[in-house]
């Protein structure tokens, strides 16, 4: 039995839906894309031409609640089913576009560029415990213009895994979704097996901005998954209560739903956000505030309630550096994504209300995951018995005496989840012989470890040379000739 | 053929299969295989593995404790022939094992007992709460080459010196060295109470009760 966790009654989760059915008439939702608002006019909806504010009947969600996907994979390099959107499967991710990275000999946050992103790739590459990679970073060393597809590029390139990632503007989501394409082989091919998520923002309050609605459009008329990553903060860029939170981020997502629906019904959503409180005295958005946890868990538990698939942002810190503030408030972030069930979390690896990037803690939050999926996987019967049959004959009343039973060596893996050295559970005297690190320090020498044992997966040469054809093309357009290693991945 | 055997026993002991590891010693008395080869070069090979894999953290208590009693399981059955040969399995020496007085803690010193055991010496373990005259009486009964005592409290672990102090008197020292373990035993600790070697874990102890006896090679 997976063990969850719920703060909604039934009743609770009526108002909200039945509120954010009348949120979508008054005030309605301002959008900003003149093609979605067709689809929307087209579709029964009353635009106002002077302020885009868009009046969306029930009936339209309802519909488009009928026709997107209960739940859908995302395929790894070899086109294995790995990561699933859906029910209430658990998978983590790296956070994405970071602009900083945490240097951890320095301690200061260095602007991105396309060795940061790389090493963090590398990081999560090997840690099973991420089911996907992000485009963590912004490659501040490269064009603006192709900043979101080169990140696109570098993943591929560097991974096996899913990828979590999202575009800048309308341009280059279809850049990056053509990239996919000539990745796959053809658009058919990454849409009927897709690698990647597209992360979509509504703007709070309640608007679908010219760019996110492009977004959604042009993803679902691809049929590339498309994650809604509603950003409410309670009490600046929403209602201060988490229940007013909630029904502004249901509405958001029903506005979502309604209009990348309208453009390709059946193409898969997924419902997400980053909600999180204001904080009042810095006027802040802390991301490890339990509030914020609490805000993901409620929402995901309205969207399951309609059978969606769920996203959400937590694992994060708003710590500037891997110390406890990070430990404690990732950890537990990260647990309460895991009891709520929810499909996908991002955030891992992050300080900084997300805007840092550190492979320190990736490491770090690794463990917090492995613990936080020991806790969902619950706790299981294993024996006939419980307790009865591990007392045989050969209980001598010592303490070793289950030490030497065979269900002891046969089952406590299964039992308890084997930390790696990141996780201090030596006595005092080995702990100083090692050097008396703390966990930074330990999280410093697995980064190092990890970073000496990566390999570059191997990829058909005849796509990497297609994907650097088509990075290359978008490289010249921009009047660069050539990328920051980009030559040296010329195959 | 007997290389492919030694192999299969090799891996029995490494899978910590007791069954198997005794139906292979039985085979090897049917194919009039030597009993000493049979341990030192199929047997022995799988403590030794399980032991290394322990040291990088790749292997877990459960896989060496189950490894250290199929060791036990299959020596007991060549045992006898070695016997009947007139022939004893060179042991690397004779070890008393004990929990010292007033302390009942015995996980570790037991799988230090099973370690030391799968690997060649001879042990006796009296067990927990075990008095100075008790250890030492032992020791000179079985003419041990090393004691070997364990304290899990800082308020039992003086009792260690107390042993030492005594063998001193009785001028055992060096003839018996002295290992010892626990929890709260530090390298300051050791150094103060002269003792002659303490390890972290159970496979450190094999390491260092061989350096004692002058078999660090083995």
């Amino acid at each position: 039995m997976q063990p969850k966790l719920t703060l909604l009654s039934d009743e609770i989760i009526a108002r909200i839906l039945s509120e954010a059915y009348e949120l979508l008439i008054k005030p309605g939702i301002k959008v900003q894309n003149a093609g979605a608002r067709e689809l929307l006019a087209a579709a029964g909806a009353t635009i106002d031409s002077k302020t885009d504010v868009a009046q969306i009947p029930a009936s339209l969600v309802h519909k488009a609640l009928e026709t997107v996907p209960r739940d859908f994979y995302l395929y790894d390099y070899d086109g294995n089913p790995s990561v699933h959107y859906g029910g209430d499967n658990v998978h983590f991710d790296p956070g994405s576009s970071g602009i900083t990275m945490l240097n951890p000999e320095t301690l200061e946050h260095d602007t991105t560029e396309t060795e940061h992103l790389i090493r963090l790739l590398k990081v999560a590459e090997q840690l099973p415990q991420y089911d996907a990679q992000s485009t963590a970073v912004i490659c501040h060393d490269v064009p603006k213009e192709i900043q979101d597809s080169y990140r696109l590029y570098l993943v591929l390139l560097h991974s096996k895994k899913p990828i979590v990632t999202g575009a800048f503007t309308n341009k280059t989501v279809q850049e990056m979704i053509d990239m996919l394409s000539v990745f796959a082989g053809s658009a058919q091919a990454a849409s009927e097996k897709p690698r990647a998520i597209f992360d979509v923002c509504p703007a709070p309050p309640l608007i679908w901005s010219n760019f996110g609605a492009g977004n959604l459009i042009a993803l679902a008329r691809a049929g590339v998954p498309a994650e809604i990553v509603s950003v409410p903060l309670s009490g600046a860029a929403a209602p201060v209560t988490m229940l007013g939170t909630v029904t502004q981020h249901t509405a958001e997502c029903f506005a979502g739903i309604v209009i990348h629906q309208l453009a390709k019904a059946g193409s898969p959503i997924v419902w997400g956000g980053a909600a999180a409180i204001f904080d009042m005295r810095k006027g802040a958005t802390p991301m490890g505030a339990v509030e914020t946890a609490m805000l993901d868990c409620s929402y995901a538990q309205v969207a399951k309630t309609l059978n969606m698939p769920t996203h959400t942002y937590l694992g994060a810190t708003d710590s500037k550096l891997v110390d406890a503030q990070a430990g404690l408030e990732s950890g537990i972030s990260a647990m309460v994504g895991a009891l709520s069930g929810i499909n996908m979390i991002s955030g891992s690896g992050m300080l900084d209300f997300l805007a840092c990037h550190s492979a320190e803690k990736l490491v770090l939050d690794a463990e917090g995951i492995a613990m936080a999926k020991r806790m969902i996987g619950g706790v299981k019967l294993h024996t006939d018995t419980l307790a009865t049959g591990f007392y045989d004959d050969k209980i001598n009343f010592k303490g070793g005496d289950f030490l030497k039973q065979k269900a002891t060596m046969q089952l406590f893996r299964e039992e308890q989840h084997l930390p790696s050295s990141v996780i201090d559970r030596d006595s005092t005297r080995a702990w100083k012989a090692a050097g008396s690190l703390d966990a930074f320090g330990r999280c410093k020498i697995r980064v190092t470890e990890l970073l000496a044992s990566y390999k570059r997966p191997e990829i058909d040469p005849a796509q990497e040379r297609r994907l650097y054809a088509f990075m290359l093309d978008l490289t010249k357009k921009t009047g660069v000739d050539i990328l920051p290693l980009l030559e040296h991945y010329q195959p | 053929m007997s290389e492919e055997l030694y192999k299969e026993m090799a891996q029995s002991i490494i899978d910590g299969d007791s069954d198997i590891a005794i139906e292979l010693a039985k085979r090897s008395i049917e194919l009039n295989m030597h009993p000493l080869e049979t341990i030192t070069k199929g047997f022995v090979i799988g403590v030794n593995y399980i032991g290394d894999q322990f040291g990088l953290g790749e292997a877990f208590l459960p896989e060496l404790v189950m490894a250290g009693e199929a060791m036990k399981a299959a020596v007991a059955v060549l045992e006898p022939e070695l016997l009947k040969l007139g022939e004893a399995r060179e042991m690397l020496g004779k070890v008393v094992l004990a929990t010292v007085e007033g302390d009942i803690h015995e996980i570790g010193k037991t799988l230090v007992g099973t370690m030391l055991s799968a690997s060649g010496f001879e042990v006796v373990d009296l067990g927990v709460d075990q008095p100075s005259e008790k250890i030492i009486g032992k020791a000179l009964e079985i003419n041990a080459d090393i004691i070997g005592m364990s304290a899990l409290l800082t308020t039992t672990m003086v009792r260690q010196r107390e042993v030492i102090e005594e063998l001193d008197k009785e001028g055992l020292r060096p003839r018996i060295k002295v290992m010892v373990g626990g929890a709260p035993i530090t390298r300051d600790w050791v150094t103060k109470i002269k003792a002659d070697g303490y390890s972290e874990d159970a496979i450190g102890a094999v390491k260092i009760a061989k350096d004692l006896v002058g078999k660090g090679d083995q």
